[in-house]
């Protein structure tokens, strides 16, 4: 079974802690000049999102986690799960809503997401940067109110609600930052 | 490739680089005017520190003999055999090498100051020690310096005696500070952890802080206390949140220096590590006779830390290991 020594830790790496696959999010080194070292280490649990902070003697080592990032196309959502496809090798997975989580309101067909893999599992989503939705749901728009602001809910087609400005009407299509779940602005096809 | 030629700038800036520089000049500076003569001694040798916590790379014999030498981890044994031979006090300023030690704080090559002074029990070394720091480092410490012994910053900064205290109860009082567990140790590993998770950083930040009287075993060069066997007559300074610096009321008896060298090698063994030539031109220059001395260490990249403001040594050092 694959392995790291402490000296190999950096971030990013991925080990197994408890049972389940983590990442490293940051490791410090800490030493008395004369005394036993140590790595303290943060640690993103990857399938419940949690960040744990663990003290390693240096010099241990811990087990690898097979954990790899894979662009996928996001097919179609059956009722239970979501389905996407290797865009190359067609192969398809079917991720479930644990491992789906709050992505769920950002997936558009045809899509390309970044799939976790744990073991060939998907145990995360994370959706494009950018997404374009439409709107398929929202108050309707206030003529003549481009230049003010102000806002107002609107409901897009994957079912998130984003706040947008008061003149944008229901079938626009509208640019969004899936990290932030921040209005863009209106996009064409 | 492209990698390296996007970061072959230098880690620190030229500005710090021109403070490093004068620190360089006033502490030769301090050394000329309290006649202590500036030596240099081989970066690599036949043989290396025994220490259990030091890890010393290796190099391959220019003689093409398979033999393998060491880089030095401190000047330390070599400026003792040129004390035993007459020198009168003596000071360096070199580069030291630790392996596997690279962090915030560490890289694996880095400059050590270290000197020594003939008749100097510790508290005339910790004297001159506090008045080479302030010194150096005007403006950044606005109070005097403290004085406290290893056992008593136990008692005030993590509420237990340490020659009390069981291992859990240590283990207890991690807990408390960072809400961790950590798997099965020894005391001495605990001493450490503790020592440098939750004593140093509640240390005052503004002034030097003197830690004295190490336990004897964590003091392999040290002598030991006169009144508590226990003990052992070594000091460390802090500042600003750094291990700064370690000293000695350097341990002088032949005998017994070899016999802590061989239980190093013992220790060495049991934790699965290569065993290490025992260093007998520095036992001869013991036998032969090192005078009465005093010795400390300053870790001279955490002052220009101090110094600058800097909390990543990367950016007081021209290049870091990663960009070397």
């Amino acid at each position: 079974m694959a392995s790291y020594s402490t000296n190999e830790f950096r971030s990013g790496l991925k080990i197994m802690m408890d049972g389940d696959p983590c990442s490293i999010i940051e490791n410090e080194f800490v030493k008395p000049g004369k005394g036993q070292a140590f790595n303290r280490v943060k640690i993103r649990n990857l399938k419940t999102g949690r960040v744990l902070e663990k003290t390693f003697k240096s010099g241990e080592s811990v087990e690898a986690a097979d954990v790899v990032d894979t662009d996928m196309q996001y097919l179609y959502n059956d009722g239970e799960a979501w389905h996407f496809m290797h865009p190359e090798t067609f192969e398809q997975v079917a991720a479930d809503a644990n491992s789906v989580g709050d992505s769920a309101q950002w997936l558009k067909e045809n899509d390309i997401c970044v799939v976790t893999l744990w073991n060939d599992n998907p145990i995360a989503v994370t959706p494009p940067n950018h997404v374009i939705l439409q709107v398929v749901e929202t108050d309707p728009g206030v003529r003549g109110d481009t230049a003010q602001g102000g806002n107002k809910p609107a409901k897009c087609e994957t079912g998130a609600v984003v706040k947008v400005p008061l003149f944008l009407e229901e079938g626009d299509l509208i640019k969004i930052d899936t990290r932030t779940g921040e209005y863009l602005g209106r996009a064409k096809e | 490739m492209t990698d390296r030629s996007n970061n072959w700038r230098p880690t620190a800036s030229i500005e710090t680089l021109r403070k490093r520089a004068q620190l360089l000049e006033r502490t030769r500076a301090f050394f000329v005017k309290h006649g202590v003569l500036e030596v240099e001694t081989p970066a690599i040798s036949h043989s290396a520190t025994t220490e259990l916590h030091l890890s010393s790379w290796l190099v391959r014999s220019p003689n093409d003999d398979g033999e393998t030498c060491y880089l030095h981890t401190s000047p330390e044994l070599a400026m003792k055999r040129l004390l035993a031979a007459g020198s009168g006090d003596i000071y360096q300023l070199c580069k030291v090498f630790r392996e596997a030690e690279q962090g915030s704080r560490h890289n694996p090559e880095f400059t050590l100051l270290e000197w020594y002074r003939l008749g100097f029990d510790m508290d005339s070394m910790m004297q001159e020690v506090e008045a080479f720091l302030t010194e150096l480092l005007p403006g950044r410490l606005t109070q005097s310096a403290q004085y406290i012994s290893w056992q008593q910053a136990f008692i005030r900064y993590a509420n237990c005696d340490p020659f009390e205290a069981t291992t859990n109860d240590l283990q207890e009082i991690y807990n408390r500070h960072t809400g961790q567990h950590v798997d099965e140790m020894s005391t001495e590993d605990w001493y450490d952890l503790l020592m440098s998770q939750v004593i140093e950083p509640a240390l005052p930040h503004d002034r030097l802080v003197f830690v004295t009287h190490y336990p004897a075993s964590q003091a392999s060069l040290a002598r030991l206390d006169t009144s508590d066997n226990r003990l052992a007559q070594r000091f460390e300074v802090f500042a600003g949140g750094l291990e700064l610096a370690n000293g000695f009321h350097e341990l002088t008896d032949a005998k017994e220096q070899r016999r802590r060298i061989q239980h190093e090698n013992q220790q060495r063994s049991q934790a699965g590590l290569p065993g290490i030539n025992v260093d007998e031109y520095f036992l001869a220059a013991l036998e032969h006779g090192l005078p009465d001395c005093s010795g400390v260490a300053i870790g001279f990249d955490r002052l220009v830390m101090l110094a600058t403001g800097e909390n990543d040594i990367a950016k007081v050092l021209s290049f870091s290991f990663a960009n070397a």
